[in-house]
C-alpha cells in the first residue's frame, strides 16, 4: 500500500513486534472470519442480540440508544481515520488542520455518547441482580473487552489529541492497519506509536476474535431487508409440489 | 381468488367455567421452561379486569394491531418501518416484566430441611429470577372471579363512558364471565409484518402463525405489534416464542391441548376456507364496526362449487374440503353467524371467535325479577340493560351493540324453544314465532342446538391431518422432542446433531441460594 508522506524506514521490528503487530492481528482476523462462518452454519438459534429490555427498561432507554448511535458514529470515524489514506483527504482538500479539528470534535462527541452509553448498558448489568444473573460467559467476556477498547481509545484521544500536542496516527497506526489488508504487513508502522495507541490495536484485535462468539454477531443481522419486504409472510410447510417454494421453513431443516 | 384453508377455534363463553384447565396443560406442554416463566400461550382472564399483561388492551398505550393512515391505507398502529427500526435499540411500546409478573417458585426444600422446632415450616415464594424472597403481588390470573375488582377493575379499558361509571359504582349488582385467550392467528397478523427478521410466518397449509427460532434475532417488534399480546420474549435465549396452536398435534388430525383438556367442551376447532387477495382489503375497512362483516366476507363457503374448484386448484386436498364442509367453525362464525371476533378494530382479522355470553344479562333479568326463560323478558333486557350489552360490544364488535344484541337474541330464541320443545309445555313457544324473529327455522335451531348443547368430540374437533405427501418434513418434526432443551421449541433448531451450544441461551439457572 501506499505510504504517503511517512518517512518510516523499513526497519527491522524484532520478534516482539511480528508477533504482536502481524501474527496476532492475522490470527484474530483469520478466527473472526472463521469463527463467523462456523456461527452461522451450527447456531443460528443463538444468533440474536440478547434483549434484556423485558427484565429492565429505565436504563437501557438512555443507554442503549446513546450506545448504539454513539457506536455509529465511532465506527464511521475509524473507517476515515483507519483506511483513508491521508493524501486521500487532502486531495479533496481536506488539510491536515481541518481533518484534525473535525476528528476532534466530532470523535469526542460520538465517544461521550458511546462511553455514557455503555456505561449505563455495564451498570444495569452490574446491578440489576435479574441481569447479572442472566448474564452468560460470552457477556462476561464482551463487556469488559469492549469497554476496555473503548476505554483505551477514548484515552488515547483526549491524551494526544485534545490535551497533548497531537499525534498523527495516520501516519502510523493507519499504515499498519491498511498494510494488514493490503497483505505487506507494516509492522514497523505501529510500532513506535504510543502506548496507548498500541494497547487500543490489540484489545480491538482481541475484540475482532471474540465478536463471532459473544452477541455481537447481531451486528450482522441488522434487519434493512425489512425496509423492502411484503408485510406478511406466508411460508409452506413443504416445498408446494408445483411451484418451488422461495422460502422453505429453516425450522423444519 | 386465492383459495387458502385456516384451522380455526370458536369458544362458546357461556360454558366457560374459568377452570383454567386449558391454561395449565399448556403451560405444562410448552411453557415450562427457563426464560418463559411469565409466558401464557394461554390463559383464562375475567371480564370486567384489566387483563395479562395489565391493560393489554389499551392500544393507545401500547400501539398494538393496526391502524389507518390518513389515507386509508393499513398501517401498524406502532408507526411506520423506519420507526420500526429505529426503535430497535430501545421499544418504548414494549410491556415490563412487572406488566406481566415477576416468576415465582417456592422454598419447598425447607419444608423438609428445617430443623426440628415448635412451629410448622413454610415454603416462602422466591423469585425465579433473583432466587430472593419475594413477595407475590400480580399474577396472571390475579382478579379472578373479580378479586380485586374494586381495586383493579375499572382499569378495564373496555370500561369508558358513562355507563363504565356505572358498573364502577354499582359493582355489587355487575356481572362478570371468563375469557381464555390464546394467539388469534389473525389472517392479518400485525406480529409478522413488524418482524424485521423476517422469522414469523403464516404458514400457507393451515394459518398457523409460528416464529422461526433460528430466524429471530430478538428485535422484539412482534411483542409490540400483536395487540392480545400473546407473542412473548424468552428472557434466556432472547427470542420470541407465541402459541403454536399446538402444531404438532394439529398435523396429526388432533385438537390442540387447550382444546383436548377444556373441561367444559366450550372449544371447537375446525377449517375456514378464505381468500387470501381480499385479506388486505377487509383489514382496511374505513369504518370499524365493518370489519366484522368484512371479515365474514373473507371466508369461502365450502359448499360453493366455485370455491371448491379453486381450492381444488391451489391444491387443498380432497379430505381437508370435506372437513371444511364438516367445520363446526364455519357453521358457527359464517353460517349461524353467533360466533364474534375480540377486538375486530384492531384490524387483525383474528382467527379465534367467541360465542358471546348470555349470562351476564340473564342475571339481569334474574334480578330485576324477570323471567330467564322467557324470550320476552330477555328480548327487552337485551335491549334495554346497557351495561353488559355496551361492555360485550366493545369487546366483539367494536362496539355495535345491535350485533351482540342480534346474537344474544339468537342464543334466548333458541334456548327457549328448544326447552318448549323438549318438555313439551308451551305449545305456544314451540310454534316459533321467536326463533323466525331472530331468521332461525326449526331445522337450523335443532343443528344449532345439537352444536351449541350436545357435540360429541368427533363434533367439536373437525381437524384433517396434515397430508402424506408431506411426511418426510413431519417426522423431521416427531424425531425431536418438544423440551429436550431447555431453550429451544420443538422442531425450532437444526438438527439433533448439528447443535452447538455456546453457553448461552441453555441456561438452566441456578442462583448462589441453589433455587431454580
Amino acid at each position: 500500500m501506499n505510504t504517503g508522506t511517512s518517512s518510516l524506514a523499513p526497519a527491522s521490528v524484532g520478534g516482539a513486534g511480528l508477533l504482536l503487530w502481524v501474527a496476532v492481528p492475522y490470527a484474530c482476523l483469520a478466527v473472526f472470519v472463521a469463527g463467523h462462518v462456523w456461527r452461522y452454519r451450527q447456531d443460528q438459534f443463538g444468533w440474536t442480540s440478547r434483549t434484556s429490555q423485558l427484565l429492565e427498561h429505565r436504563w437501557l432507554r438512555w443507554g442503549s440508544p446513546l450506545f448504539h448511535l454513539g457506536t455509529f458514529m465511532v465506527i464511521a470515524g475509524h473507517v476515515v481515520g483507519l483506511a483513508v489514506p491521508a493524501s486521500w483527504t487532502r486531495a479533496v482538500g481536506v488539510d491536515e488542520h481541518l481533518y484534525h479539528a473535525a476528528a476532534v470534535w466530532a470523535g469526542s462527541a460520538a465517544g461521550a455518547a458511546m462511553v455514557a452509553g455503555l456505561g449505563m448498558l455495564c451498570a444495569r448489568r452490574l446491578l440489576t441482580r435479574r441481569i447479572r444473573l442472566g448474564t452468560d460467559r460470552s457477556d462476561k467476556v464482551l463487556f469488559p473487552l469492549l469497554s476496555l477498547t473503548v476505554l483505551l481509545g477514548i484515552w488515547a484521544t483526549a491524551a494526544h489529541n485534545v490535551l497533548g500536542g497531537g499525534y498523527d496516527y495516520r501516519e502510523t497506526v493507519s499504515v499498519w492497519f491498511r498494510g494488514l489488508f493490503a497483505l505487506s504487513p507494516r509492522p514497523e508502522a505501529i510500532a513506535d506509536a504510543p502506548l496507548l495507541f498500541r494497547l487500543h490495536a490489540l484489545s480491538a484485535c482481541l475484540l475482532f476474535a471474540a465478536w463471532p462468539f459473544t452477541r455481537l454477531v447481531h451486528v450482522w443481522s441488522a434487519p434493512v431487508g425489512y425496509l423492502v419486504r411484503p408485510y406478511l409472510v406466508y411460508r409452506r410447510r413443504t416445498p408446494a409440489p408445483a411451484a418451488p417454494c422461495r422460502t422453505r421453513s429453516r425450522s423444519r431443516s | 381468488m386465492r383459495v387458502l384453508a385456516q384451522i380455526a377455534m370458536v369458544m362458546n363463553l357461556d360454558k366457560c367455567i374459568g377452570c383454567h384447565t386449558c391454561s395449565v396443560t399448556c403451560k405444562q406442554t410448552w411453557t415450562n421452561r427457563t426464560g418463559v416463566e411469565y409466558a401464557w400461550f394461554n390463559n383464562v382472564e375475567t371480564k370486567p379486569g384489566i387483563g395479562f399483561p395489565r391493560r393489554y388492551e389499551d392500544q393507545e398505550r401500547w400501539r398494538g394491531g393496526w391502524t389507518l393512515d390518513r389515507r386509508g391505507r393499513l398501517m401498524l398502529r406502532s408507526g411506520g418501518r423506519v420507526r420500526r427500526l429505529l426503535s430497535l435499540f430501545s421499544n418504548p411500546h414494549l410491556p415490563a416484566l412487572e406488566d406481566y409478573y415477576e416468576p415465582v417458585t417456592y422454598d419447598y426444600d425447607n419444608l423438609l430441611s428445617a430443623p426440628a422446632g415448635p412451629d410448622l415450616p413454610v415454603a416462602r415464594p422466591r423469585s425465579v429470577l433473583t432466587g430472593r424472597p419475594t413477595a407475590i403481588t400480580w399474577g396472571a390470573n390475579w382478579e379472578d372471579g373479580l378479586g380485586g375488582a374494586p381495586e383493579h377493575a375499572g382499569g378495564d379499558p373496555n370500561l369508558s363512558g358513562e355507563w363504565a361509571e356505572k358498573v364502577r359504582f354499582e359493582f355489587e349488582q355487575t356481572f362478570l364471565f371468563h375469557l381464555p385467550r390464546l394467539c388469534e392467528h389473525c389472517l392479518n397478523p400485525a406480529c409478522v409484518s413488524a418482524c424485521p427478521s423476517g422469522a414469523m410466518y403464516k404458514r400457507a397449509e393451515d394459518g398457523i402463525v409460528l416464529v422461526d427460532q433460528d430466524r429471530c434475532r430478538g428485535w422484539r417488534m412482534c411483542v409490540t405489534a400483536c395487540p392480545y399480546k400473546k407473542v412473548y420474549v424468552n428472557h434466556a435465549t432472547g427470542k420470541a416464542e407465541k402459541c403454536t396452536f399446538c402444531f404438532p398435534r394439529i398435523e396429526a388430525g388432533q385438537p390442540t391441548v387447550c382444546s383436548e383438556t377444556c373441561v367444559g367442551r366450550l372449544r371447537y376447532l375446525g377449517l375456514l376456507l378464505y381468500d387470501a387477495d381480499r385479506v388486505g382489503e377487509a383489514a382496511a375497512t374505513p369504518d370499524e364496526q365493518d370489519l366484522l362483516d368484512a371479515q365474514r366476507g373473507v371466508f369461502l363457503d365450502p359448499r360453493d362449487p366455485d370455491v371448491i374448484a379453486v381450492a381444488r386448484e391451489s391444491g387443498i386436498p380432497g379430505d381437508w374440503l370435506e372437513a371444511a364442509r364438516r367445520s363446526p367453525v364455519y357453521d358457527l362464525v359464517a353460517r349461524y353467524r353467533v360466533a364474534l371476533p375480540l377486538h375486530p378494530e384492531y384490524r387483525t382479522l383474528p382467527m379465534v371467535w367467541y360465542v358471546p355470553p348470555l349470562s351476564p344479562v340473564l342475571d339481569a333479568v334474574g334480578a330485576a325479577g324477570g323471567d330467564q326463560d322467557d324470550p320476552d323478558h330477555v328480548f327487552a333486557a337485551v335491549t334495554r340493560l346497557r351495561i353488559p350489552l355496551e361492555y360485550l360490544a366493545s369487546l366483539f364488535t367494536a362496539g355495535d351493540t345491535d350485533v351482540v344484541g342480534g346474537v344474544l337474541m339468537k342464543l334466548t330464541a333458541l334456548r327457549s324453544y328448544m326447552r318448549a320443545v323438549s318438555l313439551g309445555d308451551a305449545a305456544d313457544e314451540a310454534d316459533g314465532t321467536a326463533l323466525r324473529a331472530v331468521g332461525l327455522d326449526d331445522a337450523e335451531a335443532r343443528d344449532l342446538h345439537r352444536l351449541l348443547a350436545v357435540a360429541k368430540y368427533t363434533d367439536r374437533y373437525v381437524v384433517p391431518a396434515a397430508h402424506k405427501e408431506d411426511a418426510a418434513a413431519l417426522t423431521a418434526v416427531e424425531s425431536g422432542c418438544p423440551v429436550e432443551s431447555a431453550g429451544g421449541l420443538s422442531g425450532a433448531g437444526p438438527s439433533a446433531g448439528g447443535r452447538v451450544s455456546l453457553g448461552m441461551p441453555t441456561l438452566r439457572r441456578t442462583s448462589p441460594e441453589g433455587h431454580a
